[in-house]
């Protein structure tokens, strides 16, 4: 039985955008105020990316979809879905993706829905886009993946969450930069993250993220894909997993048969670290920039609750056209200015004076 | 400002829709009834590029309470591409990197918090160009 996912259409990518604010947090700086820097020599990331005070979710998303316009040179007025994953929407009642519409002259002739699993809005925000498009309902679809995600002070998280994501115009495959060869979605109840409402920060089970969730979750997700489409990972040019910290994503790249080479180009978690929905999809964006027509092209999400999606793309000769009409996402990773705990506490809303 | 009015100009604030005048073709931000060049009411609806050059600025070291959160931020006069030149926030710059003269592009970023409740405003600001 066929397991994995195609729409009767041929659909891809016609335009991508990358997003990453221009701050950084040293892990150093965490470990000097919270372990007196006795983690130093095994610090999960070497920094953090940071949003600005006057950047949230929906700023970030507006610029990542704008720079994926300004790829695929499309109609605003022709896209028919404005889908943003993320587990950091500002609002709890107000759409994000009804203020990015507007903001990118989307609207008024649209959908617009704001996705939620944790690390893995965004893909899944990407499924539902590939199967709209190639459902025929929309020519245009656009996806979000994009997170601010926050760790409670001193906590293990807190070395990690990171802000930045990406966006995904999608369309016939005619026009794609990357054809879509299937995917699959593998999901399981797994209480391994979580948090409730009206809460600021997560609670996560330690040692339940790894093997039970993660692991499980991904190697399942890719080795169908895999498999249903008759593929071995010699087969792919890249691949990119969801990437918590450096760790988890080499480890299971080398359980699932990828070398270090097919995964380093979208590894960007040691300098920006995990910017959750936004994290895979922010990876895939850096290993598009780098991509030639015909290499065969590996994404795989993760999210805690738990779920993976996992997609093969072929790129197409149309990438080498569009790729320097939008900022690279090494131009946004490059741009980085440190800033020391106390901004970051202060524009974090960890302190405040009233 | 109040939400009528914001929700009345959110494109003006988010795409720089201003207008331009149809006999002169004069460039307007924000949109006016009557052309200040050549005094022809027919103008036509008119999305500006975004990109500009910085003419003026001022830094901000104490604000109001919806924008405490930003400070200190710096206030600029852009001269736009296609002429205009409005008044502004420049952003992702600190106050000893901002020199005259220099390129700068629009974005979206927050302009004000209505406390934790309140609404979240989003508008233009100017930052220096990514790439
Ligand atoms: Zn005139």
């Amino acid at each position: 039985m066929k397991m994995s996912m195609k729409p009767s259409l041929p659909v891809g990518i016609v335009g991508y955008g990358a997003y990453v604010p221009r701050y950084r947090l040293p892990a150093t700086e965490i470990a000097r105020l919270w372990r007196g820097g006795q983690d130093n020599a095994k610090l999960p990331v070497k920094q953090k990316s940071l949003p600005g005070p006057d950047e949230d979710t929906i700023t970030m998303s507006i610029e990542a979809a704008h720079n994926a316009l300004k790829r695929a040179e499309v109609d605003p007025a022709l896209i028919r879905s404005v889908w943003a994953g993320s587990e950091s929407h500002p609002y709890a009642v107000k759409p994000s993706s009804t203020i990015v519409a507007q903001a990118l002259g989307i609207a008024p002739h649209t959908t617009a829905a704001d996705f939620e699993f944790a690390c893995k809005a965004g893909t899944e925000a990407m499924q539902a886009a590939l199967g709209f498009a190639g459902s025929g309902m929309a020519q245009y679809a656009l996806a979000i993946a994009m997170d601010t995600a926050q760790g409670r002070p001193g906590d293990a998280l807190e070395y990690t969450a990171a802000a930045g994501g990406a966006a995904f115009i999608v369309g016939p495959a005619k026009d794609a930069v990357a054809i879509l060869e299937g995917s699959f979605s593998y999901t399981t109840d797994t209480p391994d993250f979580f948090r409730r409402s009206y809460q600021k920060y997560p609670e996560h089970g330690n040692r339940f993220t790894g093997e039970p969730a993660y692991f499980h979750h991904i190697s399942n997700s890719v080795s169908i894909l895999m498999e249903d489409l008759g593929l071995t990972p010699k087969d792919f040019a890249s691949a990119v997993f969801h990437q918590p910290n450096t760790k988890f994503p080499k480890k299971v790249a080398s359980q699932l048969g990828f070398t270090s080479a097919q995964i380093h180009t979208g590894l960007l978690a040691p300098v920006i670290g995990n910017t959750y929905a936004g994290a895979s999809p922010l990876g895939f964006t850096a290993v598009l920039d780098a991509a030639k027509p015909g290499d065969r092209l590996l994404l795989a999400s993760f999210g805690s609750g738990a779920g993976s999606d996992a997609f093969s793309f072929v790129v197409t000769d149309k990438i080498e056209g569009i790729r320097d009409r939008a900022p690279s996402t090494s131009d946004y990773v490059e741009r980085s200015v440190e800033v020391d705990y106390a901004t970051y506490a202060r524009w974090r809303k960890k302190i405040r004076h009233h | 400002m109040d939400i009528p009015r914001s929700w009345r100009l959110r494109n003006q604030r988010y795409l720089l829709e201003g207008n331009a005048c149809t006999s002169c073709d004069k460039k307007h931000f924000p949109p006016v009834l009557v052309c200040s060049e050549c005094k022809s009411r027919d103008l036509r609806p008119f999305t500006f590029s975004g990109k500009g050059k910085l003419y003026s600025y001022s830094t901000v070291y104490q604000a109001p309470g919806q924008f405490e959160a930003f400070v200190p931020y710096i206030v600029a006069l852009v001269d736009l591409e296609e002429g205009p030149r409005i008044t502004t926030q420049l952003t992702d710059i600190s106050p000893d990197e901002v020199r005259i003269g220099m390129p700068v592009e629009k974005v979206i970023r927050k302009i004000s918090e209505e406390g934790e409740r309140g609404l979240i405003l989003y508008g233009y600001k100017f930052r220096p160009p990514v790439d």
